[in-house]
């Protein structure tokens, strides 16, 4: 009985202590995301998708790396990119650039690299985050030439 | 034994204190920013707080969330669970486990850091992790917009060479990080 009562009292401080684990964990990330908030509300003031087509060239492989590279250091709902890049095909910026600027807006976080870097350690968010912009421009050139190859 | 336990209690602490302040550190340079800008177009900077105001509304029932996974997984996952499905030895199940849930998963990146932390303190491998992370840029209610923009093959071949691609990174990230 006695034991019983033992065990139930060990259970509860036990589920307590989870939590109270839980919100002392996320309470320590709570400055990161609160920072990370609030750069996102800059960025949508102060980058516009006309600033962001001017920076394209013409040239198939520069454009992918460029398309890569802004959405790299762009952030926000992924809607936006799709968003941005319709705009930008319109503009005759070519198929490349604008998979790897979709592919690097969802993958490469520079915007949540501090936060990243500061939780799950600064080797791992970086190499992750250089990988993925690699990847967007290597994703890129092998969707829209796989498209181009189907009949 | 006893000393070597020690040693690398403090050196956990110092390390989470660590990346506490730098949590501060990141804020308080960001409210600088906001205070700057202030002074140069208060009118933008209120439009920039109303949009991080309603991200965080937005995002505040996944935080929720996401505190209640973390709390419950203390409680329920053991370190041997964790290791048997996304450690070392999980083998494809593990990847396959990593993409799915990585595609399954809602909100932004920046809110799961803390969980995978806790994961990969129980065990979790750093590939996987990396290929959660990865396969979150595939958002299945998203889908028929991208399609709407894009086209139906563009956007399947889109999908199968994401997925390639946070398998390679995946492995990289683990020949980095052994």
């Amino acid at each position: 009985m006695n034991t019983g009562k033992q065990e139930d009292t060990k259970g509860k401080k036990t589920i307590a202590h989870s939590f109270y684990k839980a919100i002392k964990s996320f309470g320590t990330t709570l400055p990161m995301l609160l920072g990370v908030i609030l750069l996102l509300g800059l960025f949508s003031v102060f980058v516009s998708s006309e600033m962001i087509s001017s920076v394209f060239t013409g040239e198939l492989l520069r454009d992918t790396v460029i398309g890569s590279l802004i959405g790299s250091i762009s952030a926000g709902n992924p809607i936006i990119s799709y968003i941005i890049g319709g705009e930008l095909l319109k503009e005759q910026v070519s198929l490349f650039a604008v998979a790897a600027f979709i592919v690097a807006w969802v993958t490469v976080g520079v915007v949540q690299f501090p936060a990243e870097a500061a939780i799950l350690g600064k080797r791992f968010a970086t190499a992750r985050n250089i990988l993925c912009f690699i990847l967007a421009i290597m994703v890129s050139i092998a969707t829209v030439t796989t498209l181009m190859v189907i009949p | 034994m006893k000393e070597k336990r020690a040693t690398e209690n403090r050196v956990k602490k110092e390390g989470k204190r660590e990346s506490s302040y730098y949590g501060l550190y990141f804020l308080g340079a960001v409210i600088v920013l906001y205070i700057v800008l202030f002074l140069l177009k208060p009118e933008s900077i209120q439009i920039a707080l109303e949009a991080s105001g309603t991200v965080l509304i937005q995002i505040a029932p996944v935080l929720i969330l996401i505190i209640l996974f973390m709390g419950i997984l203390d409680y329920l996952v053991k370190p041997k669970t964790v290791s048997k499905y996304v450690g070392k030895g999980s083998g494809i199940k593990g990847w396959f486990l990593a993409i799915s849930t990585g595609m399954l998963s809602h909100g932004p990146i920046y809110i799961w850091y803390p969980l995978l932390k806790e994961l990969r303190d129980q065990g979790m491998r750093s590939g996987l992790i990396a290929v959660f992370l990865y396969n979150r840029a595939i958002k299945i209610p998203l889908l028929p917009l991208m399609v709407y923009y894009f086209g139906t093959v563009f956007v399947v071949l889109l999908l199968v060479y994401m997925i390639i691609a946070s398998i390679l990174e995946g492995k990289v990230i683990e020949m980095i990080e052994k």
